[in-house]
């Protein structure tokens, strides 16, 4: 008793120490991830207006508040921030870097100072981002030949932004293979290990080996339009598919850079909020290994009507194909899990349960565009932009706000109003489905995406996407002020509000600087719930 | 989760440095030198389709040298090794599914 005097005496908050540089120079894992929460937040509310300006020029046919190349600036700055500054950096380097070392016992990551340093990178890219607003480029954010050479548009200061933010996460998943391979407690075997951690253990291997191909490829573009190369140019013996196909070597991994730990998150919220022992663990950590193995095999289904060859869009179809087994063992596991379970709907477990909804539909409207020759009338619809946002909002962006809702307490010590936070979830979960699904129809009907104007047969579809939109963008502002109210008006938060058996809750809220005054020994997995039932019994 | 406290921290690492001699070093910048200079012979020769074959595959050879020795890898454990092989795994996969576009594209 005495010992646990001495121990609250001594506790500090992470939290407390004031001023601004003790946050941009600060080592500690827990305000790095505060730090890139931050950031990401921002890129994501920056990139949203973007999109809702996108919306109002499409309430209507013909001009009505941009122009068409003002519109190409708009969806090539929504996509490039989107993807490069939120959704990839995103739940990894934020929850990953505040969780992972309290979820494996340790006191912070294997290499502190190095993960100060990505972050710092991210900032620089960041910033270069920023100053390539001055000229902004219309390529969209794939930056495909041979537009990206042509176009007077600055492509270079935003592809070099981009390549330092790659640094940034392949420095982010080189600490994280580290730290989970050294740093995990006592008694934390690998099968003991929280799915998140298996979730960010996958990511940060997709990360530290497709990035740099990526990178690469960004800077062959860039020699390209310095030099006049000819990687990508035909009249030089280039090959303007090769871009793609390098390209998409990186980048579809990325989706499920994007997505594997929301995938994550949701394993963590969903047994704690149904108080059972998550569904087939070892099927749940090998199927997000699987994952991860199998996006290197899939990059040209984003190709089939780029003009390759009919041998490889064979192939690459089968292979798409084989995602959804991986893909389809962890939504049963999940839903096996919800069955017959003592359910709470908090409005994190809400979330985690509109990731399921939306992206079972999302994953079965991508085994439509893997299909050969549907993808040929799809491709480049809005089908594909409906598909891809049901994915990421509906998977990744899900799996965000949920995780922000169900950490909030450990992160900050303070409770937010839960009833506020339900209202948020309806706006958002009914605003995204008023706005993406009659993206489908319009696609299936054959409206083409990235275009500012189309006929006015498509006008009342378009209408009701940009009304979802607005009840989209609602629910975010209203979630954003409720959670930034919690900081101050917000009730203390006790150490374990939701009763977890997982290691992360059993610090104080916020955690201590060195999260665990002593390194505890590990006896059982983190999910033991209502009848005992590990997996090495 | 069924914790308790423990009075230490737990340290992984036990492995002691390997230390390499440094005649170890200096054979591997001969090599490397030797290999630079067949670069430089057989730059100047035409091998028609297999210029590309020679050319990689000395690089292939200098670089091995350089990650097996001045790396380290050769006395790294299995993990490592994984860690090492598993890019040229996809290097292989870029290289191969890549050339099941271009091989078989039809001319327009």
């Amino acid at each position: 008793m005495a010992n646990h005097t001495i121990a609250e005496t001594l506790y500090v908050p992470y939290l407390d120490e004031k001023g601004i540089l003790s946050w941009l120079l600060s080592t500690d894992h827990k305000r790095i991830g505060i730090m890139y929460l931050i950031s990401i937040s921002t890129s994501f509310l920056i990139a949203g207006i973007s999109s809702l300006l996108m919306r109002l020029e499409l309430i209507a046919p013909g001009k009505t508040i941009v122009d068409a190349h003002q519109y190409n600036v708009l969806f090539t700055f929504h996509g490039t921030v989107m993807v490069f500054f939120f959704i990839v950096p995103g739940l990894a380097a934020s929850l990953g870097n505040f969780l992972i070392p309290l979820m494996i016992g340790a006191r912070d990551v294997a290499f502190p100072k190095l993960n100060l340093g990505s972050y710092w990178l991210y900032l620089l890219g960041a910033t270069i981002l920023l100053i390539s607003l001055l000229k902004p480029a219309d390529t969209g954010w794939t930056f495909y030949t041979p537009y990206s050479i042509k176009t007077g548009t600055d492509v270079i200061l935003l592809t070099t932004g981009i390549f330092i933010l790659g640094m940034s996460s392949i420095l982010t998943g080189l600490n994280f293979i580290v730290t989970i391979h050294k740093l995990r407690a006592p008694g934390m075997t690998w099968h003991r290990l929280n799915l998140f951690v298996w979730a960010s253990y996958a990511t940060a291997i997709l990360q530290l080996l497709a990035t740099p191909v990526v990178g690469i490829t960004l800077l062959l573009l860039i020699m390209e339009r310095v030099f006049g190369i000819g990687f990508f140019d035909p009249a030089k013996g280039g090959d303007p598919i090769l871009f793609q196909n390098f390209f998409w070597f990186y980048s579809h991994p990325a989706v499920y850079i994007m997505i594997l730990p929301a995938f994550g998150v949701i394993s963590e919220i969903i047994p704690v909020f149904s108080r059972k022992p998550i569904f087939g663990y070892k099927a749940m950590a090998y199927s997000l290994l699987a994952i991860a193995l199998i996006s290197f095999l899939v990059w040209a289904h984003h190709m089939f009507v780029s003009g390759m060859s009919e041998v490889a869009a064979t192939i690459f179809s089968f292979l798409t194909m084989l995602v959804a087994i991986p893909t389809a063992i962890k939504v049963f596991n999940w839903t096996a899990t919800l069955y017959k379970g003592s359910i709470q709907l908090h409005s994190a477990m809400l979330y985690a349960l509109s990731l399921i909804f939306l992206f079972t539909i999302g994953g079965l409207t991508g085994v439509f565009l893997g299909s050969l020759a549907v993808d040929v009338h799809l491709h480049d619809t809005y089908f594909v932009v409906a598909h891809m946002h049901y994915v990421m909002i509906g998977g990744t962006v899900m799996g965000f706000f949920g995780a922000l809702h169900f950490w909030y307490p450990k992160m900050f010590g303070k409770m937010f109003n839960e009833k506020v936070a339900k209202v948020a979830w309806a706006l958002i979960f009914i605003g995204f489905n008023v706005t993406f699904f009659p993206q489908f129809i319009l696609g299936t009907l054959g409206m083409p995406r990235r275009y500012a104007d189309y006929p006015p047969e498509f006008h009342s579809l378009h209408e009701l996407s940009t009304i979802g939109s607005l009840i989209l963008g609602i629910g975010v502002f209203i979630m954003t002020v409720n959670l930034l109210r919690g900081l101050t008006n917000g009730e203390k938060a006790p150490e374990n509000p939701y009763n977890s058996v997982s290691l992360e809750w059993q610090v104080p809220s916020p955690p201590p600087h060195e999260n665990f005054e002593k390194i505890p020994v590990v006896t059982d997995y983190p999910y033991v719930y209502g009848k005992k039932n590990t997996q090495e019994g | 989760m069924a914790t308790k406290t423990h009075s230490e921290e737990h340290h992984h690492d036990h492995e002691e440095p390997h230390i390499v001699g440094n005649s170890v070093y200096i054979i591997v910048w001969v090599a490397l030198m030797i290999l630079t200079g067949i670069t430089v012979w057989v730059a100047r020769h035409n091998f028609g389709v297999f210029n590309i074959v020679v050319a990689l595959g000395i690089a292939s050879i200098k670089a091995s040298i350089v990650a097996l020795f001045f790396m380290h890898l050769k006395y790294e454990d299995k993990l490592t090794w994984t860690f090492a092989l598993y890019p040229l795994f996809l290097l292989a996969l870029l290289i191969g599914l890549t050339a099941s576009d271009v091989f078989y594209r039809l001319s327009p």
